[in-house]
């Protein structure tokens, strides 16, 4: 049995969607950070669907290139998150204001 | 020989750079021998450049020295060359030899002053500029021979810029002269346009091409220029307050050369300026008028070097008189005689100021006939030559040029004669005043401690170090002979002053030295060719007039130093020509800068200025509150953006 390309794409949207609501209503930086990571791999899972659908594997190898800038930049926003926590004993964003106009 | 012709700008070039460059370690008095040596060096190459050209039949004495092109520009091809002919030739002669003079006599002169190298550094440029100006073989060079004259006299002028009145005097020149400059550019744009070439012999093969109103304009635009240059009205207040320079740059630049520029560009363009009569009318009218104003200012003024200054604008005027008559020959026969009497003059009004530390009243100096005997008998020669008195070589000069007028224009010829009466009158002024009657530079004694006085040729700041009179020198005890250095040009020049006038006699015998300019003019040149009769009538009435001149400041001043009578404050504010200028241009002008600092500036440009950095403070105050620092803002802001862009797209998509 095999799905259609639509049910691949209503989820990616549907995980994109859950991922851009949960980094608007959510406080936690490390939670917001996870938010950013579906809406990445929504995208992921969106390339590799439509690299099926039209045959064209340029989709497939653009998604190795976004999981290295993802990874990397976890790598950074995690540092930033944990040294703002060692300073600031906190991890909630709305707390860090402090570059407000 | 001719080949030399480079060396002479050349010498006083590198003169120029030499001394510019070490000037200050050659210093005093190796610096100045070094500046008179490259001038002389000049005058022997002029020399041997003239040998050569003599050395070639009459019609036959042209010689150009192409050095390489200057300016290669499509149509127009400007060449660095030299024009050796007769008429530059004559104005090269005299140009390096009373220079020379002048330098050698600034070595004493300047003895002493604190930029005393320097003074040989603008001399020297002075000396290539005026050779370059004269040698030029096309307008653009000429053009730029007037501008280092110019500049060169700017920098003498307020030589001693410490003073303001130097200093306002040497931009007064410059001013002056930058206004009349404007008509000279306008003439080789014209020139240019018409012809397409700027070398003279190329200009005098298109004359067809510049005929009627061209030509007019052309030589009207030029006489602009030369009006400024070579002081005459309405142009002419400058040279009087350039007077201020030390007293050897008023004898070589303002009276010997520099000014005679203006009279040597009107003659080099004879070939333009005899096609028009309307120009022609115009030089000689504006020369006598300036000649006979020049000389009533002249009868007024206190101050021994505005005399001779006036005394200068009046012989000028006299020479474009002649040029305007179309007499170029006795145009040049007076600048040169002009060169030798007046240079004489001032160089001997230095000695006697220099004698009185300084001073410059006429009415402080008197019976100085006692004690610089040698100054005095020079400066009398000088006199009897400026007033006309025969045979001395103004009398002649100034003869050749009102017998033409008298051929051609003869209201022109009475004023120049009335002018005649009035320059013997206003020299024996001068002459009685100072070398006669009354020791009256006596109140100067002991009222000057030092040499700090604060006279008027005294130098700025440096005080004693100044020192116009070299230590020691001075007026602490009688007034006394200037060092051999300063006498020796004096006599040199007072030989010439006495006979240049064997240069071109009336009749025509076989020694006429000047009738070799006569192939530069061709046609050109106006020949009155008077019977012998006439000539001795016009002379004689030349003689009488002079004499009746000079006879009247002898009864007038002799005995009295005051006679307000004579000096009304019309003519010794100079017709009030400054004030005229002032109030019709310099308070505009200053009105205008006013308006232009108190509301151009304050308002609209520091306006717009401030304006645009207030907007932006403004506009940045409004958008610092988008800023909130709250990062789901700015996502939501990301998430909104993107919503609005699929939801354009799609709508574009669907329609």
């Amino acid at each position: 049995m095999s799905l259609g390309g639509g049910w691949y794409l209503g989820l990616a949207a549907v995980v994109f969607s859950i991922g851009a609501l949960g980094l608007l209503v959510r406080r936690n930086v490390l939670v917001m950070f996870m938010c950013v990571e579906l809406m990445l791999n929504a995208a992921n899972l969106t390339f590799v669907t439509f690299a099926r659908m039209l045959n064209d594997i340029g989709g497939q190898a653009l998604v190795f290139f976004t999981l290295v800038v993802a990874a990397a930049e976890v790598v950074v926003g995690l540092g930033i998150v944990v040294a703002i926590f060692r300073r600031r004993r906190t991890s909630t964003a709305d707390d860090l204001h402090i570059m407000r106009g | 020989m001719l080949q030399a012709t480079y060396l002479m700008p050349l010498l006083p070039l590198a003169g120029f750079v030499v001394l510019a460059a070490a000037g200050r370690r050659l210093g005093d008095p190796w610096a100045g021998w070094l500046g008179t040596a490259t001038v002389g060096g000049s005058f022997v190459v002029a020399c041997i450049v003239f040998a050569g050209l003599l050395g070639r039949t009459g019609g036959d004495r042209s010689f150009t020295q192409s050095l390489f092109t200057w300016i290669p520009v499509g149509g127009l091809q400007v060449k660095a060359a030299f024009l050796v002919d007769p008429l530059s030739m004559t104005m090269a002669l005299f140009v390096t030899g009373v220079s020379a003079l002048i330098h050698l006599y600034s070595i004493g002169y300047m003895k002493g002053d604190p930029d005393y190298p320097k003074f040989f550094v603008y001399l020297n440029l002075f000396v290539a500029s005026m050779l370059i100006l004269v040698l030029g073989d096309n307008l653009l060079l000429t053009f730029v021979g007037w501008e280092g004259v110019g500049v060169c006299s700017y920098w003498l002028v307020s030589f001693w810029f410490g003073r303001d009145s130097a200093a306002s005097a040497g931009k007064k020149a410059f001013l002056y002269n930058r206004l009349a400059d404007v008509g000279f550019l306008v003439a080789i744009f014209l020139v240019f346009s018409k012809t397409g070439t700027l070398d003279y012999s190329g200009i005098f093969s298109h004359l067809s091409a510049i005929g009627g109103g061209t030509g007019t304009a052309v030589c009207l635009l030029l006489f602009v220029a030369a009006a400024g240059k070579s002081a005459q009205l309405p142009l002419f207040p400058w040279l009087a307050d350039a007077m201020e320079g030390p007293t050897p740059v008023s004898a070589l630049i303002h009276a010997a050369t520099m000014v005679t520029a203006g009279v040597y560009l009107m003659c080099r363009i004879s070939p333009v300026l005899s096609h028009s009569h309307t120009a022609q009318l115009v030089v000689a009218s504006i020369g006598a008028a300036t000649a006979f104003i020049a000389a009533t200012i002249g009868c007024a003024q206190q101050d021994i070097k505005k005399v001779l200054a006036y005394s200068t604008v009046s012989q000028l005027g006299y020479m474009f008189l002649a040029v305007g008559v179309g007499s170029y020959e006795a145009a040049i026969f007076l600048m040169v005689a002009h060169a030798f009497f007046k240079a004489l003059l001032f160089l001997g009004a230095g000695s006697v100021i220099h004698s009185l530390d300084g001073e410059q009243d006429l009415k402080m100096m008197g019976n100085l006939r006692r004690y610089l005997r040698l100054t005095t008998v020079t400066f009398g020669l000088g006199w009897l030559a400026i007033a006309g008195i025969p045979p001395l070589s103004g009398f002649w000069a100034k003869g050749d040029v009102l017998d033409n007028a008298f051929a051609r224009y003869k209201p022109l010829w009475a004023i120049g004669l009335v002018t005649a009466a009035l320059t013997a009158y206003y020299m024996t002024r001068l002459v009685v005043l100072a070398f006669a009657g009354d020791d009256r530079w006596r109140a100067l004694l002991g009222s000057r401690p030092g040499h700090d006085g604060d006279g008027p040729d005294h130098g700025p700041a440096h005080g004693a170090a100044r020192g116009l009179p070299a230590p020691g020198h001075g007026i602490d005890g009688t007034p006394h002979e200037s060092p051999p250095v300063m006498v020796f040009p004096l006599v040199v020049l007072a030989v010439l002053a006495f006979f240049g006038g064997a240069l071109n006699l009336p009749w025509h015998s076989s020694f006429d030295p000047l009738a070799w300019l006569r192939p530069v003019f061709g046609t050109a040149l106006f020949d009155a060719h008077q019977s012998s009769g006439m000539l001795w009538t016009l002379g004689i009435v030349d003689s009488v007039v002079a004499v009746v001149g000079l006879g009247a400041a002898f009864a007038v001043w002799r005995r009295r130093t005051e006679v307000p009578r004579l000096e009304p404050a019309f003519l010794q504010r100079a017709w009030y020509l400054d004030d005229v200028f002032d109030t019709l241009i310099g308070r505009p002008g200053q009105a205008f800068a006013t308006f232009c600092a108190t509301v151009v500036d304050a308002k609209v440009i520091d306006g717009a200025v401030n304006g645009v950095g207030r907007l932006s403070r403004v506009a940045a105050g409004g958008l610092r509150r988008v800023q909130t620092g709250f990062v789901r803002q700015y996502a939501l802001g990301i998430v909104l953006g993107l919503v609005a862009l699929l939801a354009w797209m799609v709508s574009r998509a669907s329609s």
